[in-house]
């Protein structure tokens, strides 16, 4: 119970006027940036950084925070909208938040994307609060095949459970594996596939892409088939929110599975965006009505929103703990920490409880406090569906085009993120599916370097994939995973014949 | 090219030497020139680390004291290992709003992965510190001397896992001649940061790593790894107790435990190519005033950089030997891409 004490002399720390009032501060500027496509989190972060400079540590950690909450909520905002995904885990919520908005949902899908974030959230500050140390120590245990293992689990249940044929998700993945391999190889120290060409020395920014991939060829598509924003008669007042909240119950399953994975990948250092991946493939894997995901389902919002604020939240303890950051956004915080001298590491648990309880305390309200700002907000976002299309598309192309600028600086990221677009537009024609594309495209480079570190550490034995308790068993689970439809379909055979035999017995 | 850059040094080295002769013809040189738009230090390497710590130290330093009207921002440009940051100083040529914070990576970038780079096509403005490299290892594990490590190393089988930061860099070359001087082989495992290196050797996936003492310090602090020797001529000087029964000064030289290996990497700045001497001038001064910032000094020691201010003729001189030292590693190792 020594955690619950600490806890209340956090909330003790921050319930002054003055700390509340730069909570709402920052939530509000958080959610602003949030709301940029590719300017939000980590951008939207650094600019604001040297605001807390003048401020007392406390009230400079608090107001930092609460940007970092305040642009997780925000990232929502556009993927449901727009189909613009400000942040790597904000892909998966464009898969049915996006078809809910154009059905006239979108305040409906903003609803639940916000309460889900709120949820997970809140298992992770929980779980944060009370297992924190322990959890440190698992985190220790990931090593090159650890690592491997997760990011071939999150490959194979794409492969696996997907809806879309098998060999249209192979292609995609590939492909995006492929472009993942552009620039500086950290194994080797040589630089790949650049044709000498400088701008692609950096290789392939991951945002560049996915704003084009999704934003700009949306805009496309709804330039050839309709000049209108759909959804734009969406109906508007706070009452949706309460029907969202009533029907929260009938998805508590879906709810408790992507919070578990959120935490379980979040605490795994860097795991946090295959965490939505996986809380999405799941929620349609046990779901009685897998054909309605990608079209609209609600339940669809929920699980990749849940389990990314989940791993988005659990994220910041290996990053406290290990010095680890599990995203971008999170690693210019972290920046930001340094500047005050508290140094990540497993002391600072120890040595500065003040600075780590008041940071505790301020997950938990500036979690109640950023649902209530956002909640009110979501007519007035959802309304801007009703703007004319011929008025909001080229402000959309403009925000997606600044956005693209601004992650590197680089004129040739708008270029990218034009052709990116067209290539999206192709791939929607033909059906081959975004989603492994992109996945390829964030976690390709991780996997392949682990999996090379693993091979050096093993003189190149296959062998090391199984080779304790916890490697041993992501392993399995991921190649199970990736032949579950035979395996699926061998069961039912076998089932199939036991009824047979029971007819003719 | 080579001649117009020399000639500014003269003229930068003429500033300076007054500077050091008469605060007031310092003044009244620094005083020509301002920036006059938000000034942006670019980081060549990752958030967290160490380019990047150093960087929002000095953006901290320079605001607290009102060292300068504009503000300053901090870029992290960690693309291609930090090509990416050389290559946009290079373009930014005549640009005096934008200062590289840079690493040995000037030098052996363009040597291992041919980045059409070279320090000289950028403007020296200072050397600011020195970085050390330590060899350590995990306390769970029974080597507590060099000794005891290297015979364990010889006789391992597999090779012990000594990790690093990137391929073909620092603590790769370091690695490559411990192996030289000692006869034992390691499997080298290059990590992204220093950071990912210090935690993948408190979980005892690699044996060793040859991290900066800013890297290590807060696991070497929880008594997780142990630091075997430093890669210095001397002892670190700072003699603050660090650890419980530790201070930095308590590390023996690796020459004293009979590993007889020297290597410290700079930490300078640098504008963009084409500046005016009045600019470059500015941020001589500039940076000379930020060492002495308490900010600066409590940094210092912290990570336990070795203190210098090199600047004009001297930082050139240092600049060149020091090169001709990392090329010739480079060389030695098998690293240089052909």
């Amino acid at each position: 119970m020594e955690a619950f004490g600490l806890l209340l002399h956090g909330f003790q720390v921050l319930l002054t006027f003055k700390i509340l009032s730069l909570m709402l501060v920052g939530l509000l500027l958080g959610i602003f940036v949030g709301v940029l496509p590719g300017l939000g989190g980590p951008n939207g972060v650094a600019i604001l950084l040297p605001l807390t400079f003048t401020m007392d540590p406390t009230s400079a950690i608090v107001m930092l925070s609460c940007i970092y909450w305040g642009a997780l909520f925000g990232g929502a905002i556009t993927s449901i909208l727009f189909n613009i995904p400000g942040e790597a885990w904000s892909v998966a919520t464009t898969f049915d938040g996006y078809p809910m908005a154009q059905q006239g949902r979108a305040a409906e899908a903003l609803t639940a994307a916000f309460t889900s974030s709120f949820i997970g959230s809140l298992v992770a500050v929980l779980m944060i609060t009370f297992l924190a140390p322990g959890i440190a120590s698992f985190a220790l245990r990931f090593g090159p095949p650890e690592f491997f293992a997760v990011y071939l689990l999150t490959f194979c249940s794409f492969v696996g459970l997907g809806r879309e044929d098998k060999h249209k998700t192979l292609i995609s993945m590939t492909l995006g594996l492929l472009i993942a391999g552009i620039g500086m190889d950290t194994v080797s120290g040589q630089l790949r596939m650049t044709f000498g060409f400088e701008e692609l020395f950096r290789g392939i920014n991951f945002l560049v892409a996915v704003i084009g991939l999704f934003g700009i060829s949306e805009i496309l598509l709804t330039m050839e088939e309709r000049l209108a924003l759909r959804g734009h008669a969406a109906k508007i007042n706070l009452r949706v929110v309460w029907s969202v909240w009533k029907d929260l119950p009938k998805y508590w399953a879906t709810l408790l599975r992507s919070s578990a994975i959120g935490c379980w990948l979040g605490i795994t250092p860097g795991g946090a965006i295959a965490a939505s991946f996986m809380g999405y493939n799941l929620a349609k894997r046990f779901s009685d009505d897998k054909e309605s995901f990608g079209k609209g389902r609600i339940e669809g919002v929920f699980a990749p929103e849940t389990a990314a604020h989940a791993s988005g939240t659990a994220a910041l303890l290996p990053m406290l703990a290990l010095g680890i950051p599990g995203s971008g956004t999170a690693a210019i915080l972290l920046g930001g920490l340094m500047v005050w001298g508290l140094n990540p590491g497993p002391l600072l648990f120890v040595e500065h409880k003040d600075f780590v309880w008041g940071l505790i305390a301020s997950m938990y309200l500036g979690n109640v406090v950023g649902l209530v700002i956002v909640l009110s907000t979501v007519p007035i976002f959802a309304a801007v569906l009703r703007v004319p299309f011929a008025a909001v598309a080229p402000m959309i192309i403009v925000s997606c085009a600044v956005g693209a600028y601004a992650i590197q600086n680089a004129m040739f990221d708008i270029w990218l993120m034009l052709a990116f677009g067209v290539v999206g537009y192709v791939f929607k024609k033909i059906d081959i599916p975004l989603a492994p594309f992109t996945l390829a495209l964030v976690l390709g480079n991780r996997a392949e370097d682990a999996f090379r570190l693993s091979m050096i550490g093993a003189e190149g034995d296959m062998r090391v994939f199984w080779s304790n308790g916890l490697v041993g068993s992501i392993t399995t689970l991921a190649l199970i995973l990736l032949f579950w439809s035979l395996i699926a379909a061998g069961i039912k055979k076998m089932q199939g014949a036991r009824n047979g035999l029971k007819h003719s017995g | 090219m080579k001649q117009s850059i020399a000639l500014k040094f003269k003229h930068v080295c003429m500033l300076t030497i007054a500077a050091s002769a008469g605060a007031l013809t310092c003044a009244a040189a620094a005083a020509d020139w301002q920036p006059t738009k938000p000034v942006e230090i670019i980081v060549a390497a990752g958030a967290g680390g160490a380019s990047d710590q150093m960087a929002r130290m000095m953006q901290a330093a320079i605001q607290k004291n009102n060292l300068m009207k504009q503000p300053v921002v901090v870029t992290l440009k960690a693309g291609a290992s930090g090509g990416e940051a050389l290559l946009h100083m290079k373009s930014s040529a005549g640009d005096p709003n934008k200062v590289l914070i840079a690493y040995s990576l000037i030098y052996m970038l363009p040597l291992s992965a041919k980045i059409p780079f070279d320090w000289r096509d950028l403007t020296p403005v200072s050397v600011i510190a020195l970085d050390q490299f330590v060899l350590w290892d995990n306390t769970t594990l029974p080597y507590k001397n060099v000794k005891e490590f290297v015979a364990a190393a010889k006789a391992a089988n597999p090779p012990f896992k000594m990790g690093g930061t990137g391929s073909k860099r620092e603590d790769h070359v370091l690695t490559a001649f411990m192996e030289k001087k000692t006869g034992a082989k390691f499997a080298y495992l290059p990590y992204k940061s220093g950071g990912e290196a210090a935690t993948q050797l408190v979980g005892n996936h690699t044996a060793a790593n040859v991290n900066n003492p800013s890297e290590n310090i807060e696991v070497w602090r929880a008594g997780q790894v142990r630091a075997l020797c430093v890669f210095d001529k001397e002892r670190i000087s700072y003699k603050a107790k660090v650890t419980d029964t530790q201070s930095w000064n308590d590390i023996p030289t690796c020459k004293e435990e009979g590993l007889d290996l020297q290597y410290l990497m700079l930490r300078a700045m640098f504008l963009p190519g084409k500046v005016t001497a009045e600019q470059t001038a500015f941020y001589v001064d500039l940076f000379k005033k930020v060492t002495q910032t308490a900010e600066y000094k409590d940094y210092m020691e912290k990570q336990a950089l070795k203190p210098i201010f090199l600047t004009g003729a001297d930082m050139l001189k240092f600049l060149e030997s020091d090169e001709a030292l990392n090329k010739s590693l480079m060389t030695e190792a098998g690293f240089v891409a052909n």
